[in-house]
């Protein structure tokens, strides 16, 4: 084929980044491709670091890369030396290896200091049409501005800092089209349980998913990060989104974004990427969007799923036996019974944060429902960890804290926290905890903690009221 | 990296699905800054109680399994978390290869760097080695070939060739791609006239 037809055939936007991307052809649809940026956290470098050093390498490009500490950081009292002292070696190790390397680093006395895939898009440094990548699962996250976004291990950690490239094979392209709009009371979070209940957690494997139809059109960029962000729970490694007005409007200005010299070129690279309107998917899913409810997990898989009017399945809706056994499993494990009723789920603990849901939106989302009430006696704890410095500083500005702590939550400082419980941040066992998190798995949150995972505005409404509750009653004010 | 090409042994039946990484090595034992000692804690909660005892005849501390190199298991190993101290911690439990109906992406590509081969099969037959492996039967793993023999049986699987290549030759897959470097260097060239903003150090 020439290469003027090769041209001419019509591209999604993944075939246009990886094209764009690709040094050089391998054998079995596999290419070298070339990484733009690279965000490096204190949990998965240290050992990549240590390879570097014993290789007697240096890092390709110190430029593409900016570390920052936020899985295992403390949520409060920082200024106290931290009670882990493997928590101390990770973050010290992570200091230690950018001044010796010589990186970018937001230290977590900074402002700016959060959850990398929070901190990424804030300063500027997520970028349409881009390749990134971190040693997180959640770095599709970052797909929402149209960039080839994906996590890696911690051998890849080191490829990418040692040749700024990755051996990789050419994923499929799948598109989910969200059709209608969202109904009052629903957000991103709901989109994206409702699209890993459909497709179960293994239906992207092996694809990128772009997402697309009117409803996403519709989502904020803070919206879009929470649906890209969740790819990985429906197996894809990576989602994307076509950048817009809106991609643009949020880059503008940020300290890594491109500068007033070079905007107009990068807007009008960036405006080349979206798929071409003839584009093949080789999986097309359509969702639709009107249809969508407020939605909670019960179990122990994100597919576990089911509107906040229903009810915690029965064993034999399964078909699979191994499905089977894996709910008899769950509801064992979540103390939960066959056809019990979501509002009938007693809460214990509420945690509003996570790469997920802990960007402004989400603070407004959840201080819109908390506004003038208390959270309810029997909550242990109710958090909110904002994701980023500055979007707790965003927050006070709006004086949303204030309506936070005036209801019985707590403020905390930014960090990944209780979405996988690496810092004292946990939820004690048999607890039934409503988190904005991404993962229900067994023991994430702590030993026998039990996960459900749920939007902003059903988290708060779910602390207000002890257990699960409809939020678009609490909108209507009929509650 | 321990080359792969042939693996002869017992296998450990685990025919459970969509085990994440959180079930391999739970995130609390991540707190170390080098690649060893996750073993001890790899598939923590099915092995020992919440008071932390261990739990009677699981499947990867029982006797009967101890010399196992191969673990059999369910669809959709390895989702969740990134992590690759997955793999280091089934390393540490002996297993050089993993047999299910499918992998994670992210997991499978850690497995590869680690010298784990990941064989997908489908259901049907990854049900009737887990038969065998509960019967105690030796099962034959071929990589070259590409096949796994057990018993009478003989299940020929895909794998990536790129893939195949560094396991069998125990690659090390940056000095690998460093014999690449001038055409990163020129790929680099050609993109700072087409996206200068991303070569603002320079």
């Amino acid at each position: 084929m020439s290469k003027a037809m090769l041209q001419s055939m019509p591209q999604t936007m993944y075939d246009k980044i990886w094209a764009n991307h690709t040094v050089e052809e391998r054998a079995g649809g596999t290419a070298l491709l070339y990484i733009d940026k690279h965000l490096v956290h204190e949990v998965t470098s240290p050992q990549a670091f240590d390879g570097m050093r014993a290789a007697g390498r240096s890092i390709h490009r110190p430029d593409s890369i900016i570390a920052v500490p936020d899985h295992n950081v403390p949520t409060k009292d920082r200024h106290l030396p931290n009670p882990d002292p493997m928590s101390t070696a990770q973050l010290t190790a992570l200091e230690a290896n950018v001044k010796e390397f010589g990186l970018n680093y937001i230290p977590m006395d900074d402002k700016r200091q959060g959850i990398v895939h929070v901190v990424g898009p804030e300063q500027g440094f997520t970028q349409p049409g881009v390749t990134l990548v971190c040693g997180d699962s959640h770095t599709s996250t970052h797909g929402a501005f149209g960039a080839l976004a994906f996590g890696i291990g911690t051998s890849e950690v080191e490829h990418v800092m040692a040749t700024q490239t990755l051996q990789l094979k050419k994923a499929r392209n799948m598109r989910v089209t969200v059709t209608g709009s969202l109904p009052l009371g629903c957000s991103a979070k709901d989109v994206a349980l409702a699209i890993i209940a459909e497709i179960g957690t293994a239906g992207g494997t092996g694809y990128v998913i772009e997402y697309a139809g009117p409803v996403i059109e519709d989502l904020s960029m803070e919206g879009r990060m929470t649906l890209c962000n969740m790819s990985i729970e429906a197996g894809a490694r990576a989602g994307l989104v076509a950048p817009d007005g809106k991609t643009f409007a949020y880059l503008k200005g940020r300290p890594y974004a491109p500068g007033d010299d070079q905007w107009d070129a990068a807007v009008a690279y960036w405006q080349e990427l979206p798929s071409d309107h003839d584009a093949k998917f080789d999986k097309e899913v359509t969702i639709d969007g009107n249809a969508i409810v407020p939605l909670v997990t019960w179990g122990t898989s994100p597919e576990d799923v089911a509107p906040v009017t229903g009810c915690v399945p029965f064993v034999a809706e399964f078909e699979a036996e191994a499905k089977q056994e894996a709910v008899i499993k769950s509801l064992e494990y979540m103390g939960l019974s066959e056809g019990q009723l979501i509002k009938d789920i007693a809460v214990d603990r509420v945690f509003i944060g996570s790469c997920t849901n802990s960007r402004i939106e989400d603070m407004r989302e959840a201080a819109a429902v908390i506004k003038g009430r208390h959270v309810a006696d029997r909550i242990i704890e109710a958090m909110i960890v904002p994701g980023s410095g500055l979007v707790k500083l965003q927050a006070e500005e709006e004086g949303l804290d204030k309506i936070f702590t005036d209801a019985g939550f707590q403020w905390r400082d930014p960090g990944c926290s209780m979405c996988l419980a690496m810092n004292p941040d946990k939820a004690g066992a048999g607890e039934h905890v409503a988190s904005t998190s991404n993962r229900n798995f067994v023991g994430r949150q702590g030993p026998g903690a039990r996960t459900h995972l749920v939007s902003p505005a059903m988290a708060a409404a779910a602390a207000i009221a002890g257990h699960f509750v409809d939020v678009r009653d609490f909108i209507r004010g009929s509650s | 990296m321990q080359k792969f090409t042939k693996l002869s042994s017992i296998a450990t039946p685990f025919p459970r699905v969509n085990v994440d990484t959180d079930i391999i090595i739970p995130a609390k034992h991540l707190k170390s800054i080098k690649r060893t000692g996750f073993g001890e804690h790899a598939f923590e909660t099915v092995r020992f109680d919440s008071e932390g005892a261990p739990i009677e005849g699981n499947v990867f501390d029982c006797e009967r399994y101890k010399d196992a190199n191969i673990l059999i298991t369910g669809d959709n190993f390895g989702c969740g978390s990134s992590r690759e101290h997955a793999p280091w911690a089934i390393s540490e439990l002996g297993f050089r290869c993993i047999v299910a109906p499918s992998f994670a992406d992210i997991f499978s590509g850690n497995c590869v760097k680690n010298g784990i081969l990941t064989v997908e099969l489908p259901q049907g037959d990854v049900d009737a080695l887990v038969l065998a492996a509960e019967a105690g039967h030796e099962i034959h793993i071929d990589l070259e070939e590409q096949t796994v023999l057990c018993q009478n049986a003989k299940y020929d699987f895909e794998y990536n060739a790129a893939h195949k290549e560094m396991l069998m030759a125990g690659l090390d897959e940056v000095g690998q791609t460093l014999r690449a470097s001038k055409a990163i260097g020129s790929y680099e060239q050609k993109q700072k006239a087409a996206t200068p903003w991303l070569f603002t150090a320079d």
